[in-house]
């Protein structure tokens, strides 16, 4: 699978030429650089590892410093590896968008969402709420309901969907298409929208 | 909005030769619409009431009375179907939004005309 690392710039909306206004999100993408290349001899699978974004030197702990100097880049802050890549890429060779992606691809964007704090279930976990305002409803409009049954079996099951910390989770959004590409700014604008915020780091699938 | 962003919208920006308009002007917008195979232009004229957001997602909302109705459009400015816009009039007015202009109806919802006068 190829991809890259990239960064979330923010959304906005384009034409296309039918008159359709499509809103789309605005991706920094690489360059990135190829940190490390594992093969089936070495490591009993293919896969490139890609490295994106400047990290401060002081910052890196002497065995990353070490990784970083194999592949004689300076020191990056995300690393990633791709399985069954299959760019023919080698250790320390950058990979731009154009490496990777054309126009019209279809891609799936992998990003951390953005935090909601403790939310209730309406929020979390999609519950209806309660339907009516009246009729004896007097505060629990938004309310879970019934968590389980009475003395058999006399416990909440695990799992039970209930009000907790919201977001702030590793999301995939899939089959999301790659409307254009700049490559003389490394940027991608990719329909509709992807998990984070903006600047926040995000791997862009193909 | 970042230098990243400010790229995209400058690169994706539709070249267009309309005149400038502010809130408060009298405008016709003539815009494409498709009837089945059929193409033709449609005109709307009226009052600017407001122009909203920046960039590639800006906006602008034409007030018009149709048969004593109030009828609103909103118009992003970088739509392919909109093809002419004309100024009628240019308008007087002492806000951005002109909301209050929802609750006047007649005499009351007219808008001072600007009127430009020449130095010497």
């Amino acid at each position: 699978m190829e991809g890259l690392i990239g960064r979330k710039i923010g959304m906005t909306s384009v034409f296309t030429e039918e008159g359709k206004n499509i809103a789309c999100t605005v991706v920094e993408a690489g360059p990135c650089v190829v940190t490390q290349v594992k093969t089936d001899d070495s490591d009993n699978y293919n896969a490139l590892q890609l490295g994106f974004g400047e990290a401060k030197e002081k910052r890196t702990t002497k065995p990353m410093k070490g990784h970083f100097d194999k592949s004689g880049t300076t020191p990056k802050r995300k690393l990633v590896e791709f399985r069954d890549c299959e760019l023919e890429k080698s250790l320390g060779d950058t990979v731009t968008v154009a490496d990777v992606f054309e126009e019209g691809d279809k891609v799936s964007v992998v990003g951390n969402s953005k935090g909601k704090g403790f939310q209730g279930v309406v929020k979390r976990h999609n519950f209806r709420g309660v339907g009516d305002a009246t009729h004896g409803q007097h505060n629990r409009l938004r309310a879970p309901g019934s968590i389980g049954a009475a003395s058999y079996p006399a416990r909440v099951f695990k799992g039970m969907r209930m009000a907790g910390r919201t977001g702030n989770k590793r999301v995939k959004t899939q089959n999301l298409q790659i409307l254009k590409i700049y490559p003389e700014k490394n940027l991608l604008l990719i329909t509709g929208a992807i998990p984070g915020h903006k600047g926040a780091y995000v791997i862009i699938e193909k | 909005m970042s230098n990243l962003m400010n790229y995209v919208v400058e690169q994706a920006k539709r070249e267009t030769k309309f005149p400038k308009f502010k809130p408060g002007d009298n405008v016709t917008v003539g815009y494409k619409i498709i009837e089945g195979s059929k193409e033709r232009i449609q005109a709307f004229r009226g009052d600017v009431i407001q122009i909203n957001g920046e960039g590639l997602t800006k906006t602008f909302t034409v007030r018009k009375m149709s048969n004593g109705v109030g009828v609103e459009r909103i118009f992003p400015m970088q739509a392919p179907t909109i093809v002419d816009i004309k100024i009628n009039k240019f308008g007087r007015v002492r806000r951005a939004k002109l909301y209050y202009l929802r609750e006047r109806v007649g005499k009351k919802a007219r808008i001072k005309e600007r009127k430009f006068i020449k130095k010497n």
